[in-house]
């Protein structure tokens, strides 16, 4: 039955230069199977130029009920912007 | 719609004062329009209901590609048969995605197949009539994937973040499907006498089954409240109803075929259509499991499971070899 096969999460490299994005995910016995599968799914439109498989179990997420603790030292760190700074006019772009 | 009498929790919608504080905070991210994603906390009842609409949708998706597959080898070119194969590989992939969406919500994939194949599962209506003449599967493409749209269209702004990306994907790649479908139309409807009428006899008989598409009038759809209070649904049977036969009517025109509703009128103040309701007699029928394919439907989908079971374990076996190999 296809739910014994492990779940794999499905990254595509729109065109070069960008980043692998995130696409999906499905069901496959291995890896090699994981990808003909996700090129068949997520690409039948000339949506990528190279596609990752990952087992999802191998994925390490944060948990939402942290999302406090976990962005809040950021949140105060408002200098990390460079909109914190007020640079006069007269001294052009920076 | 491809989920068309989903049970929500069979009480009404709660009032702010009759719901817990982390209810009261679920519906206010819900009502700001900010979409609810896996592992956040959600009501028993919205996870529920998800699962149920999603998983309908799914096998929809699934079943919806027998009666079409019905013509494959029998398209009148070869091109038009290319075009009805990828069609249908991607009503394969649009059950893929949504099946992946269930499976967030906690439920396995198996139970969900396991369901449909024992014929416990509802799927859309539409699926359960005849292809009968390749103008069937031009009508079934402009109509069914037409109405499939309008549905799908405003569902790219349901509350589930990844119900709602699944959308997205659909709604990209349906517009080939209605215009495929429209394209045959065109063909016939413009044709010899005897293609032209053929045209207009599917459009007779998949008219009717493509409004019930949108499910029961909403007076009596017990469970719309509490889902588009929460934004599992985001359009009413009967508007969505409307929206199709509005932009529908003209195009039947356009063909210069007959509105098979001989009472349908343009209103000049609102803009909008008035036609004549199908016979939900029908489709209460037809969802029951009386209509006139839903055994064939079930034989066929239960004959392709049980006949490639010797691929999907060859498949675990290689890999499992491959496994040993490596260790």
């Amino acid at each position: 039955m296809a739910s014994d096969w492990p779940l794999w999460e499905i990254f595509i490299r729109g065109q070069y230069g960008l980043s692998h994005r995130h696409v999906g995910s499905l069901h496959a016995p291995d890896a090699e199977m994981a990808m003909l599968n996700a090129r068949d799914v997520y690409t039948r439109r000339n949506e990528g130029v190279s596609i990752w498989v990952v087992k999802s179990a191998d994925i390490t997420a944060s948990a939402p009920s942290r999302k406090g603790p976990m962005f809040d030292p950021s949140n105060d760190k408002t200098y990390r912007h460079p909109t914190f700074f007020d640079i006069p006019d007269d001294v052009g772009s920076m | 719609m491809y989920a068309q009498e989903v049970k929500s929790t069979g009480r009404g919608v709660k009032t702010p004062e009759e719901m817990s504080a982390q209810e009261r905070a679920f519906q206010a991210r819900i009502d700001a329009g900010e979409k609810i994603e896996p592992k956040d906390w959600m009501p028993e009842g919205y996870r529920k209901t998800l699962i149920r609409q999603i998983s309908q949708h799914a096998h929809s998706e699934v079943v919806g590609q027998l009666p079409e597959g019905n013509w494959i080898t029998r398209a009148p070119t070869l091109e038009r048969k290319a075009i009805l194969l990828a069609k249908v590989q991607d009503e394969a992939g649009h059950g893929l995605y949504l099946y992946s969406a269930a499976e967030t919500l906690g439920v396995s994939r198996e139970e969900l197949i396991t369901d449909l194949l024992a014929g416990r599962a509802k799927y859309s209506s539409i699926f359960n009539y005849p292809t009968l003449t390749w103008a069937d599967i031009g009508a079934v493409g402009w109509l069914v994937d037409g109405a499939a749209i309008v549905n799908q269209v405003a569902l790219q702004r349901t509350s589930y973040g990844p119900y709602s990306r699944a959308m997205i994907r659909i709604c990209k790649e349906e517009s080939f499907h209605a215009r495929q479908g429209f394209d045959i139309m065109m063909k016939m409807a413009n044709g010899t006498a005897a293609q032209k009428a053929m045209a207009q006899d599917a459009l007779n008989r998949l008219w009717w089954p493509a409004l019930m598409m949108f499910g029961p009038p909403d007076a009596e759809s017990v469970h719309s409240a509490q889902s588009m209070a929460w934004k599992i649904k985001v359009m009413t049977n009967d508007e969505g109803r409307q929206k199709f036969v509005d932009q529908t009517i003209p195009q039947i025109e356009y063909l210069g075929l007959e509105v098979p509703d001989c009472a349908a009128r343009l209103n000049p103040e609102t803009g909008h259509y008035s036609f004549t309701d199908p016979d939900w007699s029908e489709f209460f029928a037809v969802l029951k499991g009386n209509g006139p394919c839903n055994a064939d439907r079930m034989r066929a989908r239960n004959k392709a499971h049980d006949e490639g079971a010797w691929f999907r374990e060859g498949l675990l076996a290689h890999a499992e070899k491959h496994q040993q190999a490596a260790e």
